[in-house]
């Protein structure tokens, strides 16, 4: 079971995201669950949401405390809270920065393999296409290419399915951008 | 059909292929997004013939669905927590007057102190309402459960709240299977009220009952809801059929079989400790779960058979009855009256405190290794917090779970 934490603020659609996780993982075939943690619903505030991907129905219904990935849509958390809290020791780290991940999280990248710790202007590319700071759909490309756990495609599907015609589209092409972004880190390194 | 969708939408779909006449509700977390759903898809056409109607109270929600029923069409509602509450009233009203109404309950704690999270105080506070009371373990298992409901309800003419956990199931994003209209038709034929309000032939309803008939009328009641344990189990059979699915029922063993302790849980935990249990196994402990979905009536007999000759359970308890102890514990003692069976409660998961595996795992620890000191143990208790509230009075509890001994130990301290 793959088990994916994803930390934001609220107002930058990480509840959504984690459900499109869910979307992406289902079209593919998989068993898939996504849930908030509730209660901050606050624009601004921290929100924590979470998603299991597995081949057998998910029957647990407790929060991920030993995530095998944690993905941070806000960079401000990483001083605000240990948001890799639990992160196994091949686990991956996917942060929302145009930034090299040495020069923001070192240690991270010492403790965790080659590869595993990746950044991704994700807010950047989300105001080229959608114009809006919504980095979820980015940050799910940017997983899957880091992990290769489901496609591109299914995560631009799953934004589609959610929201047919424009938004869906711009979010299509935002993880395109994402995903490149990330397979071109891979191959540089 | 196999959708991947949060718990309410997947109800509200549920509720809309039971075509109801009437639903009303009136919004609180963690139930809204259910009957939101619900008006979403009256005003959208697909769910046809169904008078949505908003109403500025719980109250009134419950008030209005009785006047539904009453005049003869199948009703569905839904609130939480305080909402519940504040129906109160009209939950004993509906029950008294027979009518068959499903309502859902996302089971929320009771304020004060104010908590929008999930455990089972709103649901067990209105345990002798004469309601039917399921609960459910998934999204999947809630689904099902509030087709059955529908029929349940109709058949027995007594309504029934469908339990399922606020936020842990409603607020998830799941794999759902739900049914065709054809089969859900097929299953649940259009209801037909044995008797209603209708101008044209007037009957009063409701009418007072005073002393020389009260008892009499209590016992009709009770007699009516004891008949449901066997619809409810007919229904169960009857709609696994068709699904080929193990949903609803009075309880649910796993891992029953040769277990050497076995622990009693309602709602969403029991996924969890399943997971828990499976582990466990492979480390050659031996540990079943009884899933109680039936709390109203209380399965005494179908509960006496899970446990058969197992020495040792473990109730997890969500809730709490102030004053005295769990709620569930006498309940279970009643089913296994005679039997030297060692049964013990333990509180966790209140207002929302994760029931984890290893909360799970705990609880098997303590009852296979006689860590248990009595009846009933504050499991999932954080000691630290406790101790900072209680040190001017110069009582300090040891880590790790807090036992009713040590309750009553630590008032013998504060007087001396």
């Amino acid at each position: 079971m793959l088990q994916i934490r994803l930390h934001g603020r609220g107002g930058q659609g990480v509840v959504t995201a984690a459900e499109m996780l869910s979307l992406a993982a289902f079209l593919e075939g998989h068993f898939a669950q996504a849930f908030p943690s509730f209660g901050s619903e606050r624009t601004g505030a921290p929100v924590v949401a979470y998603a299991r991907i597995d081949d057998k129905d998910i029957r647990t219904h407790e929060p991920i405390l030993k995530p095998n990935a944690v993905v941070v849509q806000d960079r401000t958390l990483l001083s605000a809270l240990d948001v890799f809290a639990g992160l196994t020791e091949d686990g991956y780290a996917i942060i929302n920065s145009a930034d090299d991940p040495k020069v923001i999280v070192p240690e991270l990248v010492e403790r965790l393999p080659k590869g595993h710790v990746l950044t991704v202007p994700a807010t950047d590319f989300a105001m080229q296409k959608i114009g809006r700071p919504l980095p979820g759909a980015p940050m799910l490309a940017a997983l899957a290419a880091a992990t290769n756990v489901f496609d591109l495609n299914s995560v631009q599907k799953s934004f589609q399915t959610r929201y047919p015609g424009k938004v869906g589209d711009a979010n299509a092409e935002t993880a395109a951008l994402a995903y490149n972004y990330i397979k071109d880190k891979i191959k540089e390194a | 059909m196999l959708e991947q969708i949060e718990g309410s939408l997947g109800i509200a779909k549920a509720v809309a292929l039971c075509r109801p006449g009437a639903v009303c509700a009136y919004p609180i977390s963690p139930q809204t997004h259910i009957v939101e759903n619900v008006g979403k898809l009256v005003k959208e056409g697909s769910l046809k013939d169904c008078e949505f109607i908003n109403v500025e109270s719980e109250f009134s929600a419950l008030s209005v669905s009785i006047g539904a029923s009453a005049g003869g069409v199948r009703t569905y509602t839904a609130t939480a927590s305080q909402g519940l509450l504040f129906m109160a009233e009209a939950v004993y009203n509906a029950s008294g007057l027979g009518l068959p109404i499903v309502m859902t309950v996302a089971s929320r704690a009771i304020g004060a102190p104010i908590n929008i999270w999930n455990d089972h105080s709103d649901s067990l506070s209105q345990r002798d309402s004469g309601w039917l009371q399921l609960f459910c373990e998934s999204n999947q298992d809630a689904v099902d459960t509030h087709i059955m409901a529908f029929k349940i309800a109709e058949e027995v003419g007594l309504p029934v709240m469908v339990c399922m956990d606020g936020f842990v199931l409603t607020h998830a994003f799941e794999r759902l299977d739900i049914p065709e209209q054809e089969l859900v038709d097929k299953f649940l034929p259009e209801y037909q009220p044995k008797e209603f309000l209708n101008p044209d032939e007037p009957i009063s309803m409701g009418a007072m009952v005073g002393p020389e008939a009260f008892t009499e009328v209590r016992f009709l009641q009770q007699r009516k809801i004891a008949s449901s344990l066997e619809v409810i189990e007919r229904v169960s059979k009857e709609f696994n059929a068709l699904t080929g699915r193990n949903s609803g029922g009075l309880l649910d063993c796993y891992n029953c079989e040769n277990a050497d302790v076995k622990l009693i849980i309602m709602g969403s935990s029991v996924g969890t400790a399943k997971d828990a249990v499976d582990e466990l196994k492979e480390q050659g402990i031996n540990a079943g779960i009884i899933s109680l979905k039936a709390y109203r009536p209380f399965p005494y007999e179908a509960m006496r058979a899970a446990i058969g000759d197992t020495k040792k359970v473990v109730i997890l308890e969500r809730a709490f009855s102030f004053g005295a102890r769990g709620i569930l514990y006498p309940e279970v003692m009643r089913s296994i009256k005679g039997l030297d069976t060692q049964v013990n409660t333990a509180i966790c998961g209140l207002g929302g405190r994760a029931v984890l595996g290893s909360t799970i795992k705990g609880l098997v620890d303590y009852a296979l290794n006689d860590k248990f000191e009595d009846e009933l143990t504050w499991f999932d208790i954080d000691t630290d917090t406790l101790n900072s509230y209680l040190k001017d009075k110069g009582i300090s509890f040891p880590q790790g779970p807090i036992s009713e001994k040590q309750l009553e130990a630590s008032l013998k301290g504060a007087k001396a």
